[in-house]
């Protein structure tokens, strides 16, 4: 298995550390004067998702982890398993389990395009696009005239996302959202 | 990144800190000339690179020549050996704005090629030349004069633990929320302390005004003399941080012979169980301490370090024509 030394560290770089794959986000090196050489870096746990920080000796090694990110089409679930078809011609289809698909279960939509993050082979995380269109399935009553400025009210999405939005927005709407942020970006014109 | 390749023909830093260095260096020629100490330049290729175990000179292939006993050269790491060869000849105070060279260091505030500004002071302990650093350093930042604060009482009041006292493996224990478990136990007491100094030190050093670091473990003497100090044996070395930047290292020399001839065997030792280049003894310095190196101290400050104070940035980068990667 290939591996990594301290000096070959850069953002981006996805490593074994603890037996999780993480990627690299900072990297560091820190030396006193006349003392040891060390590499201070941020890491993401690509299984958890959580970011955590770790120092190394410089000149020490981590194994290279073997993690690729594909884009592929979002197919269908099963209630088990979650399909996903690459989308470079082939038709290979791989099937995401509950937890790799946990984060991105409020924006997954049929026929759009995520980023799947694979793991020695099998779908670990699904990333969406920074913006998705869904339609508006619950949401009070729209108020008329209402279309400067005011107040917001909650709406639920075609995947279960609720989002807030502004008060003029009927059902079967379709809008676009930022999934970074959970925010409202605008109505699409169907 | 075409574009990154696109671009790195031109500098790092901008024209004005191009032009601020070159008054800082000014500066500095004035506040020597003032003080009559003498400007003097020494080989930056030399036969013996530095014995520190963690600082790794870069070696030069040298083709034969007569009167030159190894193929293999160094690039200094500082100019210190040979400037105690001239303090032993004689020659007063002295300094140098010298180019220094260590292997595989890179980072915002390191670069493998840099500028070391260094100075003797014959009849000066480690207080004085503290004081004079102050006047240099200060009057170019303006800033206050720093404040003094021993390394036992440094690791007492931001890590929690006696530097001096504790034990190994409670220094170690300390160093696992940072590097782990498993590294923690595979340190040695320096490595530990030095992880800490970085991590937790020189973090709370960032909100401190100018501070001395000093009275360092007799384990980090290096070249500076010893003394037994309410019981503990304290390196009479320190080191200057401002905004928890580490910019000089200063030692009471130690001008003992035999003293430094075990320092030399010791670190050779250490070094090959890290398994380093042995650097064998530099035989023209011990000779020029026998023959009598004069009582002085000394001290290495990192230029390219203090012109970032200056310029008020974080990245050395800003400070350099060109950092390694575009040389």
């Amino acid at each position: 298995m290939a591996s990594y030394s301290t000096n070959e560290f850069r953002s981006g770089l996805k490593v074994l550390l603890d037996g999780d794959p993480c990627i690299i986000l900072e990297n560091e090196f820190v030396k006193p004067g006349k003392g040891q050489a060390f590499n201070r870096v941020k890491l993401r746990n690509l299984t958890s998702n959580r970011q955590w920080e770790r120092t190394f000796k410089s000149g020490d090694s981590l194994e290279a982890a073997d993690v690729i990110d594909h884009e592929m089409e979002y197919l269908y679930t099963d209630g088990e398993f979650w399909h996903f078809m690459l989308t470079d011609g082939s038709f290979e289809q791989l099937a995401a389990d509950a937890k790799a698909v946990s984060d991105v279960l409020k924006w997954l939509k049929e026929q759009d395009v995520y980023v799947v993050t694979l793991y020695n082979g099998a779908p670990l995380s699904v990333t969406p696009p920074n913006f998705v269109e869904l339609e508006v399935v619950d949401t009070d009553p729209g108020m008329k005239g209402d279309t400067a400025q005011g107040g917001t009210k909650p709406a639920t999405l075609s995947t279960g996302a609720v989002v807030s939005v502004p008060l003029f927005i009927t059902i079967g709407e379709v809008l676009k959202v930022d999934t970074r942020s959970g925010a409202y970006v605008n109505r699409v014109k169907s | 990144m075409s574009n990154t390749l696109d671009q790195s023909w031109k500098p790092s830093a901008s024209l004005d800190a191009l032009k601020s260095r070159a008054r800082q260096l000014s500066y500095v020629r004035d506040f020597f000339a003032s003080r009559g100490v003498l400007e003097v330049e020494t080989p930056a290729l030399a036969s013996h690179g530095a014995n520190d175990l963690n600082i790794d000179s870069v070696d030069v292939a040298l083709a034969p020549l007569p009167g030159v006993g190894s193929s293999k050269g160094w690039l200094q790491s500082s100019p210190e050996y040979h400037m105690k060869r001239l303090l032993s000849a004689g020659t007063g105070p002295i300094y140098q704005v010298a180019r220094a060279f260590r292997n595989g260091e890179r980072g915002v505030r390191h670069n493998p090629e840099f500028s070391l500004l260094e100075w003797y002071r014959p009849g000066f302990d480690d207080l004085d030349l503290m004081a004079e650093v102050a006047a240099l350093v200060c009057g170019w930042l303006e800033l206050p004069m720093p404040e003094r604060l021993t390394y036992r009482e440094a690791f007492h009041r931001y890590s929690g633990v006696d530097a001096f006292t504790a034990s190994d493996s409670g220094v170690a224990q300390k160093c696992e929320r940072w590097v782990g478990k498993e590294l923690a136990v595979r340190l040695t007491r320096d490595e530990c302390l030095d992880v800490l100094m970085s991590h937790e030190i020189e973090p709370a050093l960032r909100h401190l005004p100018p501070t001395f670091l000093c009275h360092y473990p007799a384990s980090q003497a290096a070249l500076a003399k010893t003394s037994v100090s309410e019981g503990m044996t304290v390196a009479h070395r320190f080191e200057l941080y401002i905004e928890g930047l580490e910019l000089c290292n200063g030692y009471w020399e130690l001008t003992d012979a035999t003293e430094q001839r075990h320092r030399f065997d010791f670190d050779n030792q250490n070094r090959q169980a890290a398994g380093k280049p042995d650097m064998g003894i530099d035989e023209r310095l011990l000779a020029a301490m026998e023959s009598g190196l004069p009582e002085c101290a000394g001290v290495a400050l990192g230029l390219d370090r203090l012109l970032m104070l200056k310029l008020g940035t974080r990245d050395i980068a800003d400070t350099l024509s060109f950092p390694v990667e575009r040389a």
